[in-house]
């Protein structure tokens, strides 16, 4: 059985009381256990700081140069708080709701309660360590709006806000090394855990300069490893964003949650070829100003803003009054996604609609010139106007649009197109956050835990920094208080000894392939299958022809894989080697999870279960529960159940309109 | 926006190692098109060389969006190449021409020894942070963000500060390898708010302490950083450095 370890008591009292209750560890006992944080994106970055800050020894690892560059730096739009600034009707139960009604019912109450509850004092901590956020004049914070929601609750730093909170968490991690409480390996990947009687001791890792496996113990290890989005080859994520360190974390006993469930999020440059190595997202603040339409006849091959008004469809605002452009991002992918099948894309691939700001930059600019007393007849002057508000708000969006596509947005609509974006499923964790293996934790985009079947917008790095900053500070002391008698093992233990082995192993055994075809062709072929059969929309027939295909392709990687170099250098190409040789193994879970759960949720859509209407239809009587898979042998895994209780808010049908 | 595709020459710095001995090697590719971006046709030689046995060129990058700072490249004699304010991953093929050749090198600065080929190391950057780059706040000790208003202005330009991505361009350009942009961006940062007050006489001393260790020259105000910042990080930053600095000496003799 699955204990999630939700306190008792009412739900609005279950943190408070957790906290009042929990075991601590005095301040002595704290310098002689040692915690190991992998990741130091917003999740990690904020977990290290705060446990070193608490008097932890923490060992920190990253595969980039410098925790600095994790994938959270490019988040863009935003941060959600329940602060109600704007006096707008916001509150922590508001937030709470909007978030599980957002995820399709498919989270659990208890978690997604206390991250609304901590959502006010991310802002007030961030601020503390100098994120400049954006300001109104009268010098208080600013707030915009996300999608799925009906209140301004976005903190923002321009395009730029996962950057800035990232750099923000990122100094306080680097005050930890320079007091000596935090070690840092940046360049390190971590390949392997550490299991002694049950528990997790350690990590085996990988010094990606020199190409040596090293053996790090812990007294626990927390998980903060980002999401696995990179399965689709094609996804907004970083490159060398990938599953690795969870995968390892379930072949050693985790469960691995909800795996299907992705999201596809609607606003991202479009495709240009096949030399194309990754996509890139428009924010979706954008929605906030733009309108998203289509020209009404098909195959118009006219410039956006050549087409008449009224020869053009703005089918979310058509389809979805009440919400309009700024509906989740689940709805907003299948829209376009219908819209394009249907013969009304856009462009020279038909895969496209405009994202349009000619409306929003006159709204602003007549806005100006009242304000600043000038005639409101001089279009001219007034679209001047608009187009400096716009650049303020999007000034870095645009320009990365005009780079990317060599065309102005300030005066062509943008063309965009969905793509995978964010992977609500994950690792399986309790209320504490910690998996069902002893010891080991997982936060951020790498467990499953708050978002259900679809995460709203600025809900991420909200996530990340509770998990970081305000939960596993309290939550792994429950867990080290009784490690307290429990000295360090030396890394010469036979299980640390046995695990370097596997590593090693398995390493020689992917260098001596020696086949004919790169990782790179293998990871696009892996991309293809499960962006066309586990993409936007999913049916039996596809899935479980994807399971097989996935399966040739992974006998043929292991006979054919070609990595040039050596194992003991600089090896870019090994080291994607090993992450998408667990890709593999992750797609065939991800359809297998997506076969089995035969309902349309959130961002799962399976064709045969839809309304007359095309929207999702959930099926709460059998698939109201989270689906953990337990790893057997590589080819089958067992499912586990998380029956999800419903005791504060009553499941309806998701409607937008 | 009309496409087109192109042959190039490239001609690479090649180097097994920190310790070996390095040097230019020329490949060619084809059908590179415009609308590819600079990584991604590295993507297309790096694609070759492995089906020909070669060993492909290490680079750094990750992002590929223009704001993880990874992405290094030395690009026909400036850091990031021929774009204003674009960083490598964000430069597209439509800045070159067929018959084109691209002299491709690593950020040279003896601060910034190289790992492989393209690839260098710049954990400098980090011991520079770790020597002051912070507000000491501790989790759990913040009031409430709008107790502490700030001015709009004066958020805007510690914002405008606190977009540099520490990808090293500023050092690569300079004659005299010095690191006074990216130092100068971050105290700007933290100087222009109020949390930033209390340790700022300390932390521009122990900073720029630090950066004189860590082998960076003495900045002689030739602008070559300021014209290849990604970020557009401004000079006017290092005149505040410099400000902050001498206030700060005054002020603890
Ligand atoms: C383009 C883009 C824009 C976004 N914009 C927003 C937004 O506006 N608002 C919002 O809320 N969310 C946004 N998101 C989502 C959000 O950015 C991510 O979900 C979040 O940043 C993930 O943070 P993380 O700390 O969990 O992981 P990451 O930031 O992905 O960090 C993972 C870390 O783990 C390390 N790592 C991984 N595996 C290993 C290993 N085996 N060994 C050692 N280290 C390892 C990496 O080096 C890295 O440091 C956006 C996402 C994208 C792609
Ligand atoms: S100041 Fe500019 S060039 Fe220097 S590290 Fe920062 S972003 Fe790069
Ligand atoms: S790869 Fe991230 S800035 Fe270029």
């Amino acid at each position: 059985m699955l204990d999630a370890k939700i306190p008792s008591g009412p739900l609005a009292e279950k943190w408070t009381s957790y906290k009042g209750h929990c075991k601590l560890v005095n301040p002595a006992n704290k310098r002689s256990l040692e915690i190991i944080v992998i990741g130091t994106g917003l999740a990690g970055a904020s977990a290290a700081a705060s446990l070193g800050e608490l008097g932890y020894k923490v060992k920190s690892f990253c595969f980039q140069d410098s925790p600095r560059r994790a994938h959270s730096i490019a988040a863009q739009g935003g941060i959600n708080a329940a602060k109600n600034y704007q006096n707008d009707g916001d509150s922590v139960y508001r937030l709470f709701y909007d978030t599980i009604k957002g995820g399709d019912y498919r989270s659990r109450e208890g978690n997604v309660y206390r991250l609304a509850e901590v959502s006010a004092n991310i802002i007030d901590q961030c601020v503390a360590q100098g994120v400049p956020f954006a300001r109104e004049y009268g010098g208080m914070l600013s707030n915009r709006s996300f999608g799925g929601v009906q209140v301004q609750r976005t903190f923002y730093a321009a395009g730029q806000t996962g950057q800035q909170l990232l750099i923000g968490a990122y100094q306080a991690l680097e005050r930890q090394v320079a007091l000596g409480n935090v070690e840092m390996y940046a360049r390190h990947e971590m390949l392997d855990l550490v299991k002694i009687d049950g528990k997790v001791r350690g990590i085996i890792a990988r010094n990606l300069m020199t190409g040596k496996l090293e053996r790090y113990f812990g007294h626990a290890v927390v998980l903060c490893s980002g999401g696995y989005g990179n399965v689709f080859y094609l996804s907004t994520n970083a490159m060398h964003s990938n599953v690795t360190a969870a995968w390892k974390a379930h072949k050693h006993g985790a469960y691995f949650a909800n795996p299907c469930f992705t999201q596809i999020h609607p606003t991202c440059i479009p495709v240009t070829g096949d030399h194309q190595s990754k996509l890139t997202l428009m924010s979706e603040s954008l929605r906030n100003d733009g309108r998203i339409w289509v020209p009404k006849s098909k195959d118009d091959t006219r410039k956006g803003n050549q087409i008449p008004e009224e020869e053009r469809d703005y089918y979310l605002e058509r389809r979805y009054p009440a919400f309009g452009n700024l509906v989740p991002r689940d709805v907003a992918s299948r829209a376009a996604k219908e819209r394009c099948d249907a013969g009304f894309g856009v462009g020279t691939s038909k895969q496209a609609v405009f994202l349009d700001f000619a409306a929003a930059i006159k709204r602003y600019g007549k806005k100006e010139a009242g304000k600043h007393k000038l005639p409101l007849d001089n279009e001219e002057e007034i679209i001047r106007l608009g187009k400096e508000v716009i650049k303020e708000k999007y000034g870095n969006l645009f320009d990365m649009y005009e780079k990317i596509t060599g065309e102005n947005p300030y005066q062509v609509p943008m063309r965009i197109y969905p793509a995978v974006h964010y992977t609500m499923g994950g690792l399986w964790v309790d209320y504490e956050l910690m998996t069902n293996v002893q010891g080991l934790y997982a936060l951020g985009e790498a467990n499953y835990s708050d978002h259900g079947a679809n995460r709203l917008g600025a809900s991420a790095l909200m996530q990340g920094l509770a998990d970081g900053y305000f939960v596993i500070p309290y939550t792994i002391g429950n867990y080290l208080a009784d490690e307290i008698r429990n000295a360090p093992i030396p890394t010469s233990h036979p299980a640390f000894e046995e695990a370097e082995k596997q590593v090693s192993d398995r390493i020689e055994t992917l260098m001596n392939i020696k086949g004919n075809t790169s990782v790179e062709s293998f990871h696009k072929k892996l991309g293809k299958i499960m962006w066309d059969k586990c993409g936007m929309a999913r049916n039996a027939q596809g899935l479980q022809e994807a399971i097989l295909e996935i399966r040739a392709l992974r006998e043929e990687f292991w006979k054919d894989l070609k990595i040039p170099g050596s194992i003991t250098e600089f090896n870019p190409e090994l080291d994607k080697a090993g992450r998408v040789a667990d890709f593999m193994e992750l797609g065939e879970l991800m359809c297998l999870d997506a076969l089995m759960r035969s309902e349309s949720c959130g961002g799962h859509f399976r064709e045969e279960s839809q309304t007359s209407e095309g929207e999702a239809l959930r099926n709460d009587a059998e698939f109201m529960f989270v689906a953990a898979w337990e790893y057997e042998n590589g080819r089958e895994w067992r499912m586990h159940k998380e029956v999800l209780e419903y005791e504060e808010v009553k499941p309806t049908q998701r409607s937008y309109k | 926006m009309e496409h087109y595709t192109m042959n190039l020459k490239l001609k690479i710095w090649r180097q097994a190692n920190r310790d070996a001995k390095g040097a230019f090697r020329n490949y060619e590719v084809s059908g590179i098109s415009s609308e590819m971006s600079f990584l991604e046709m590295i993507d297309v030689l790096n694609e070759k060389l492995i089906e020909n046995g070669d060993d492909p060129v290490a680079f750094d990058h990750d992002c590929r969006e223009g704001i993880c700072g990874m992405c290094s490249m030395y690009i026909n004699g400036r850091p990031h190449g021929p774009w204003e304010g674009t960083t490598t991953c964000q430069l597209h093929m439509r800045a070159f021409h067929d018959g084109d050749t691209i002299v491709i090198e690593p950020w040279r600065a003896n601060s910034f020894p190289v790992i492989k080929d393209l690839v260098v190391d710049r954990s400098a950057f980090d011991r520079i942070i770790q020597a002051g780059g912070y507000i000491s706040v501790n989790t759990g000790n913040a009031v409430d963000g709008n107790a502490i208003p700030i001015p709009k202005d004066k958020a805007d330009a510690s914002f405008a500060a606190a977009a540099c991505i520490g990808c090293g361009a500023c050092v690569a350009a300079c004659k005299n390898s010095s690191a006074m942009l990216f130092l100068s961006a971050k105290v700007t940062h933290l100087a222009l708010l109020p949390q930033g007050i209390p340790e700022h006489d300390s932390r521009v001393k122990d900073m720029v302490e630090r950066m004189d260790k860590e082998g960076f020259g003495a900045c002689s105000n030739t602008t070559a950083c300021e014209s290849v910042c990604p970020k557009e990080i401004k000079m006017t930053n290092i005149a505040y450095l410099n400000k902050e600095y001498l206030l700060a000496t005054l002020n603890n003799k």
